[in-house]
């Protein structure tokens, strides 16, 4: 007989937030009770419906949902192969769909009576997000960013002090995303009464469902919508994934639908070869980082490797353990896009639609690129445009050798 | 009885407070630790801390995270940590080493075997920081197996009942963290601790041994009215990293034979 912890511990809520084999919480025990605490107030949160009643109004009042679908006509067009449409987060108050979370989140933390909140950001959006809900529920607002991210978002910086949040600079690791996180967390491991709401559907259970829950509002509309626009569903929806959030959110509505194809697009970067980009499912294997048990670009000794995107929003190491079990079934498909072909993408959708879409959108929308001209006409692709790039002219600028 | 159980009950027995400093193995050099040990124990360190590096040390302040960071650069690996603890036997230190170290590394290297290995080296136990006894099932399973003592923590934040949940199963001694916070130095120990250790005491027998924060004789005075031991990590590499150039090993016995009293 094998001795089991887990019964001589009489746990209940052992192996909770696992998606198959990935998931769970590797945390600290000083942060157990805390992250306990936030599974209890989620767990009685998503039964009230009131909660989703207060999240819905504001949503429609203040978030500007839902947002539109749009058929991209023009590089439907170009393309000439698939219909494309367009799921606009990027018109989402703020500019993303990291608002989403940060509402659902931040009246979760009002209802469990918390004043202080700590983020972590990497492009800024979900920073931006946070500092605008805790502006508008009257919260003190702290946001840890890689000193690397600050200095290639710098609208966002600013952006976030504008709305009253103190934004503290990492320097360590990779002065990156993955350090905002380790330092958002010692913050939390040391201010357990403050409220950590994290940005993507990563982290310790209960975030990777959680985020989920509060992003699955993008697919839910977006079915109905392309429903209503086309009277069908659509062969294949493309979403970025960095840590994943925007990809199930959009996933989610669909995957009881046999016949939709689910494609995360990674971040390429330079190639993939060590430190050069963020791909994991192509570069990595299941490990643990950050709380959960998921894919993770490491090195033999289970280091963490470095990570490169020229889009800060996905320049990350590991992936949402949600994502690493729907690769395992193979229900979503995961592939890339390089910095170059992000940055034509970026430029693409901006000439051919009007739209400037986030630099981590222009991955997804690079897919469609290469994806479109191989499906017929008849058939759909969706898009999960999950921000608008007015925070990266700057970065492209640069790239393209302009002077803004 | 293991090697820790033995040490704690003899200190006990001769009223002395168990002093664990923590190494950073590969800190400030590669083969530092094979120096340090050695010239610890004589100075009274009871027990070793022996830290693997990882570079993403969520639960450490700015001092061990930049230890770790170094030691990598040195290029260590887990391997290299074994070899250390088997190096460190052959030259005669005799008292109890556990190896604190994040859970990734020590999962892809295996857990079966990692305790294997460190066993057959004669390490003594194994501290996971982020690795909550929830999700300790097969790391527990493959210490027990190897006779090796898995350690837990309690923090200042742990309800009762968890704390005797987690008393139920830990062996060894119970880590408990002296204050809500990441590791580092501290000018004053926090005042709630007296009153944390005793709703410790009251779930269970087994040696208390307090970290977080640990950086004078004083604190070690004061915490040995409470609890069976005391480690001390940052203030030591504080110390190791304030020291000119090949007085390290000198300045850290120096500082552990301050800390005896």
């Amino acid at each position: 007989m094998t001795f089991n912890l887990h019964q001589a511990l009489s746990l209940e809520v052992a192996r909770a937030g696992r998606f198959g084999p990935y998931g769970g919480a590797y945390i600290p025990e000083t942060l157990a009770p805390a992250v306990a605490a936030l599974e209890q107030a989620y767990a009685d949160a998503r039964q009230d419906p009131a909660f989703w009643a207060e999240l819905d109004r504001l949503h429609r009042s203040y978030t500007g949902r839902p947002t539109p679908l749009t058929f991209a006509r023009r590089l439907t067009e170009y393309l000439g192969g698939a219909r494309i449409y367009l799921k606009r987060e990027d018109l989402a108050h703020t500019g993303a769909h990291k608002i989403n979370n940060a509402l659902g989140q931040g009246l979760l933390a009002k209802r469990m009576g918390k004043t202080r909140i700590i983020a972590e950001t990497g492009a800024g959006q979900h920073g931006v997000a946070t500092a605008t809900v805790c502006a508008l529920l009257g919260m003190e607002c702290v946001i840890y960013m890689g000193v690397d991210d600050m200095a290639r978002q710098q609208p966002n910086v600013f952006r976030m002090r504008l709305l009253g949040a103190e934004v503290r600079g990492v320097a360590s690791g990779s002065r990156t995303l993955k350090d905002a996180i380790n330092e958002a967390m010692r913050d939390w491991v040391t201010n357990p009464d403050s409220y950590y709401l994290l940005g993507s559907a990563l982290g310790p259970h209960p975030y990777p469902t959680m985020v989920r829950d509060f992003q699955s509002v993008i697919g839910r509309e977006a079915r109905e919508q392309i429903l209503a626009a086309t009277g069908r569903l659509p062969d294949v929806v493309l979403a970025c994934v960095g840590g994943g959030s925007n990809a199930i959110g959009i996933f989610h509505a669909f995957l009881s639908d046999e016949g939709v194809a689910l494609r995360g697009v990674e971040a390429g970067g330079r190639g993939i070869t060590p430190g050069n980009h963020a791909a994991r499912f192509a570069g990595g294997r299941p490990g643990v980082l950050q709380g959960t048990y998921t894919y993770v670009l490491q090195n033999d000794d289970g280091q963490i490797e470095l990570t490169h995107s020229i889009s800060a929003g996905l320049d990350y190491a590991a992936v949402g353990p949600e994502h690493a079990l729907l690769h395992d079934q193979g229900r979503a498909t995961y592939t890339t896009a390089d910095d170059e072909e992000a940055l034509d993408a970026f430029q693409t959708l901006a000439r051919l639609e009007g739209i400037i879409p986030a630099l981590e959108s222009a991955h997804a929308v690079a897919e469609a690129i290469k994806l479109a001209p191989t499906m017929r006409p008849d058939q759909i692709i969706l898009i999960n445009l999950s921000g608008r790039g007015d925070k990266d002219i700057f970065t492209v600028a640069n790239v393209l050798g302009v002077k803004v | 009885m293991s090697r820790i159980a033995d040490t704690f009950a003899r200190l006990r027995a001769a009223g002395r407070t168990a002093l664990m400093p923590y190494l950073m193995t590969g800190y400030p050099e590669r083969d530092s630790a094979l120096e340090l040990a050695p010239a610890l124990e004589e100075a009274g360190a009871d027990l070793f801390e022996l830290g693997v590096p990882f570079s993403d040390p969520l639960a450490d302040g700015a001092t061990i995270q930049r230890a770790s960071e170094r030691a990598l650069a040195n290029g260590i690996r887990l391997e290299h940590c074994i070899a250390t603890v088997a190096e460190l036997r052959k030259r005669g230190v005799r008292v109890p080493i556990v190896p604190m170290g994040y859970y990734n590394p020590f999962l892809q290297y295996g857990l079966e075997r990692l305790a294997r290995d460190l066993a057959a080296a004669g390490a003594d136990g194994l501290i996971v920081p982020d690795l909550p006894p929830e999700e300790a099932q097969e790391c527990y399973a493959a210490c027990r197996e190897y006779g090796l003592d898995l350690i837990f923590f309690v923090a200042p934040t742990t309800p009762d009942e968890r704390i005797a949940r987690i008393a139920a199963l830990a062996s060894g001694f119970i880590y408990c963290v002296s204050l809500t916070g990441v590791t580092g130095a501290r000018r004053e120990l926090w005042r709630g601790l007296p009153a944390f250790l005793e709703r410790v005491r009251r779930q269970t027998n087994l040696p208390l041994v307090v970290g977080f924060g640990i950086s004078s004789a004083d604190h070690v005075r004061e915490v040995g009215r409470y609890a069976a031991g005391a480690i001390v990590a940052s203030a030591l590499i504080n110390v190791i990293e304030q020291s000119p150039p090949g007085e390290y090993v000198a300045r850290a016995a120096e500082f552990v034979r301050l800390l005896r009293g």
